[in-house]
């Protein structure tokens, strides 16, 4: 298989025999690796801790929401949090999060590859990412911003320094920060798209990529096409406020509304990058865990395409309020409905998928039902929001909130967890306490829906976002609401206890703890340097079940005589009686 | 003044022509969603307790059903676009109604500004609360004078932003005599959850009375209502328009526990004041005008010049009795 050699020279000289976490030890070797595993497990180390400070931020907005009027916080403080949870938990987290993070570390070895197609671009996507992260850093040293993660102009563009009507906080390190992480994101989308290509081990035809893949494809075409739009957009802001250069604050001639234009132009496709991956796993975790092939099989790939080129049609949907034409409004609701047959057609394929399967209900399968239920809710009530009528009603309310909340929590947040859970014994090569997980998930799941589902009451009920104070009919709720964030973070620091404990004392993971047919799943655990111990053949589908002996599915793929000191070939064991 | 009944357990008060078109759609989608949601969660629920994993059961393969594939596939893409449809013509149709002002409307000038909301009526008349007469049509021309503010009362289910630099419109009837708000539902800086007015929908006769009045120095004022005099008159006028927001109830320079944005104003009648810039101004009628008119003019000590609106809109009248009362203020 000389046609698949990524690193010349390099493959003969590791040992197949040791896992790619004993290969080259030490710090050096971590930080200038070019294995996709360990870029992976530094990006998944990097997002977990933006998702901690994000979550932060979150408990403190949910705790001074706890009472009407100041609770902990002034009303400045509190602009500052709620602009950096949404800046933290968009940028630093729900957008590398599943490509990056858990999609470097699988989605080669779902190919059958031995890397990436572009390793050392991998690692400067990795550095690239941290670069812009310090810089994040920076603008929260110098107190942060106060703009929303959508620094809507002219309040983030109009410097009162300069005799500006805007904010006063650090938005040029801020935005600067979210344009050089875009460098990154980019890098990464095409390294993904030139592997899927290219890269795919022989046998290994379109028809048998994996969901997972077929979904970080699609967001690789959104990240490509959308994120230079995003970049030229904060370099205009940058421009207006930094040198005066009149784009979109009307005291200087510009238009306020481009901004919008241009930003959700970016913003509503990189909806799509977060949520597009998250149902990629879900679609793997259904097939492993109801040890069946994804009913729909083509029709869940093409609408994960569908969705990332409708994505790019219906960013007015963020500006039916802000001035556009009748026209336009009516253009931006139609095409924004259609996103929901997409979505349909994926919710519609789990539930057949199910429909005659071998249900387990391990922890992964919990994330997977969490993100068809949560899901659900967030797309209905995305409906809502594009009814022209309604929209005019809820838009800005925490209903719209409660909305995205429901997606990205509720989809790629499940997702993401999903998948950590699912692959983690496979590239940590340590199994988590399982009771602990179901725990976990419990609360997470609980507590997301207390938090939550009164925000769309809160949101139908007139409560403008982004408030530090409100009316006294609104308390009650708020309050519901903050407790729930309780009973989430909670679940989350469990969850964070689990994982270190299993890093610390977990036992050894077996090759296939699920009993699944996929790929990754016939490398040994963890998997060596270059994810096979030959290169392997292709010889069926990843889901299909129907192909595997009963050994095999009912028993687990965990043979004793196929751990990974004494296997001899890559895939061809789980085929072998079929 | 009535408040009228909530019009279901998630929505407020209808008390416009707008409201009612609003919530026909909200509860169509709102029933259809439930129906929905409902329908998806049970169905996955049964698969998965009917086909729990069973030693010696095997899951079936799904390729024996590539014929009924293909047919729910259709099935599953016309049946929700039929919905769409559905969904779409309701919610468009009622938008436009709704942004079609009714021929002959009153229409009312909307000044937005960090953080509050100024009201201006044919003929002149001005206030920080929207007064409007029942049952007559009303079209407002919403303008901005720094930010981007939006334009929201929840109880009519309208909402436009109000954007620097261009005119925006809302066009409504109200319906139902009562109280409601003016909310800021676009993020605007610090005081952005602070920017409210007040709504008061009247009778004709209580709505020809505020028209007399306005600008000029009321019969009575206060709560409760006594007969007016400058102070307090000056007080309500330091309600309205929402002073306290910035500089604390009464001007005694806390707000919610914390030291103000805006310069306590309580005692500090006829001190000196020291300014940001080293030198000091006595603290007299013309220091509390200059402030009132060209807020970034002087600037106290130990604050930072937040960019408090130009209050230009208040008539001499009105800058006098609010001069009154922060010297009445100990």
């Amino acid at each position: 298989m000389a046609a698949i050699t990524t690193a010349p020279g390099t493959y003969d000289e590791v040992d197949p025999n040791t896992s790619y976490l004993e290969n080259n030890k030490g710090l050096m070797g971590w930080l200038f690796t070019l294995d996709h595993k360990r870029i992976g497990v530094m990006y998944l180390i990097s997002v977990l801790m933006a998702f901690a400070l994000g979550g932060i931020f979150a408990l403190l907005l949910r705790a001074e929401l706890f009472t009407k009027g100041q609770t902990l916080i002034d009303a400045e403080t509190y602009n500052r949090a709620f602009s950096l949870h949404g800046v933290v938990m968009i940028f630093l987290f729900l957008i590398p999060a599943i490509p990056a993070a858990l999609g470097n570390i699988i989605l080669p070895i779902q190919l059958g590859a031995k890397d990436v197609a572009f390793p050392k671009l991998n690692l400067l996507s990795l550095y690239i990412y941290v670069f812009g992260a310090c810089f994040a850093v920076y603008s929260m040293i110098h107190g942060g911003v106060d703009t929303g993660w959508t620094f809507y102009t002219p309040y983030s563009s109009s410097d009162p320094a300069h005799g500006g009507v805007g904010t006063s906080s650090s938005v040029i390190p801020m935005t600067l920060s979210v344009l050089i992480m875009g460098f990154s994101s980019v890098l990464t989308g095409v390294n993904f798209i030139a592997t899927i290509h290219k890269m795919r081990a022989p046998g290994l035809t379109w028809r048998r990529l994996s969901l997972f893949a077929w979904s970080l494809y699609a967001t690789a075409i959104i990240q490509i096409l959308a994120t230079p739009v995003l970049a030229i957009t904060f370099l205009l802001l940058t421009m207006e406020r930094f040198l005066g250069l009149g784009i979109f604050d009307p005291r200087l001639g510009g238009d306020p509304v481009l901004y919008q234009h241009f930003f959700w132009f970016y913003s509503h496709p990189a909806v799509y990058i977060m949520i597009v991956p998250g149902m990629g796993i879900v679609s793997d975790l259904i097939a492993t865990f109801s040890r069946r092939e994804p009913f729909g099989y083509m029709a869940i790939a093409m609408s994960s395409i569908a969705l990332a080129l409708l994505g790019f049609l219906v960013w007015g949907h963020h500006l039916f309020v802000a001035g556009m034409s009748e026209y336009a409004t009516m253009v931006f609701s139609a095409l924004t409905f259609l996103v929901a047959i997409p979505s349909g057609v994926k919710v519609f394929n789990w539930i057949a998928t199910l429909y005659k399967g071998s249900i387990s209900l391990q922890s992964p399968m919990l994330w997977a039902l969490s993100f068809i239920f949560l899901f659900t809710i967030g797309g209905l009530t995305g409906l809502f929001l594009g009814m022209l009528a309604v929209d005019v009603h809820l838009h800005d309310t925490y209903f719209v909130v409660a909305h995205f909340h429901y997606v990205m929590v509720g989809g790629t947040v499940m997702g993401f967890l999903g998948g950590l859970h699912y692959w983690w014994p496979k590239f940590t090569g340590k199994l988590y306490n399982e009771s602990w997980a179901i725990a976990g998930w419990l609360f997470v799941f609980l507590g997301f829906n207390v938090t939550f589902l009164v925000q769309f009451v809160l949101g139908s009920r007139g409560m403008p976002r982004r408030s530090y104070d409100y009316l006294p009919q609104y308390e009650f709720l708020h309050q519901i609401s903050t407790v729930g964030s309780w009973i989430l973070g909670f679940g989350f620091l469990l969850l964070g206890a689990m994982f270190v404990r299993s890093l610390l004392n977990g036992r050894p993971a077996p090759r296939n703890p699920w009993g699944s047919a996929a790929l990754e799943w016939m490398t040994p655990t963890p998997p060596p340097p270059y994810n096979f111990v030959s290169d392997p053949v292709i010889t069926r589908g990843q889901y299909d079940y129907h192909l595997a002996t009963d050994d095999e599915l009912y028993e687990g793929f965990d043979d004793p005589l196929l751990s990974h000191k004494s296997r001899k070939g890559g895939v061809d064991e789980g085929k072998e009686d079929a | 003044m009535m408040q009228s009944e909530p019009s279901s357990w998630q929505l407020p008060p209808a008390m416009a022509d707008t409201a009612t078109r609003v919530d026909d759609a909200y509860n169509f989608i709102f029933w259809f969603s439930v129906v929905f949601a409902a329908a998806v969660i049970a169905i996955t629920l049964l698969f998965v307790l009917k086909y729990r994993r069973r030693s010696g059961v095997k899951s079936e393969s799904t390729a024996r059903h590539t014929k009924l594939e293909t047919k729910l596939e259709i099935l599953w893409i016309v049946v929700p676009t039929l919905f769409i449809v559905v969904l779409f013509h309701k919610g468009f149709s009622s938008y436009i109604h709704n942004a079609t002002a009714a021929e002959g409307a009153t229409e009312i000038r909307v000044h937005a500004k960090k953080w509050s909301w100024d009201f201006e009526y044919p003929g002149g008349a001005r206030s920080n609360e929207l007064h409007l007469e029942v049952n007559k049509p009303y079209k407002l021309i919403l303008s901005s004078d720094d930010v981007i503010h939006s334009f929201y009362i929840p109880e009519f289910r309208l909402k436009r932003d109000a954007v620097p630099g261009q005119y925006s419109f809302v066009a409504f009837t109200p319906t139902v005599p009562g109280e409601a708000h003016v909310l800021c539902a676009e993020y605007c800086g610090t005081n952005h959850s602070a920017m409210i007015a007040d709504v008061k929908i009247e009778t004709p006769e209580q709505h020809q009375e505020f028209l007399a009045s306005s600008g000029k120095k009321p019969k009575v004022c206060g709560t409760p209502p006594v007969e007016c005099t400058d102070e307090k008159w000056g007080e309500s006028l330091f309600q309205k328009n929402a002073c306290f927001t910035c500089h604390g109830n009464a001007g005694d320079g806390m707000t919610g526990g914390a030291k103000s944005l805006g310069p306590k104003l309580a005692g500090i009648f006829g001190k000196p004041q020291s300014l940001a810039d080293g030198t000091s101004a006595n603290a007299d009628e013309n220091y509390i005008r200059e402030s009132i008119l060209k807020p970034s003019a002087k600037i106290v000590a130990g604050y930072t010049n937040v960019q408090m609106p130009p209050f230009a809109s208040l008539t001499d009248d009105q800058l006098e009795a609010i001069i009154a009362y922060i010297k009445s203020l100990k």
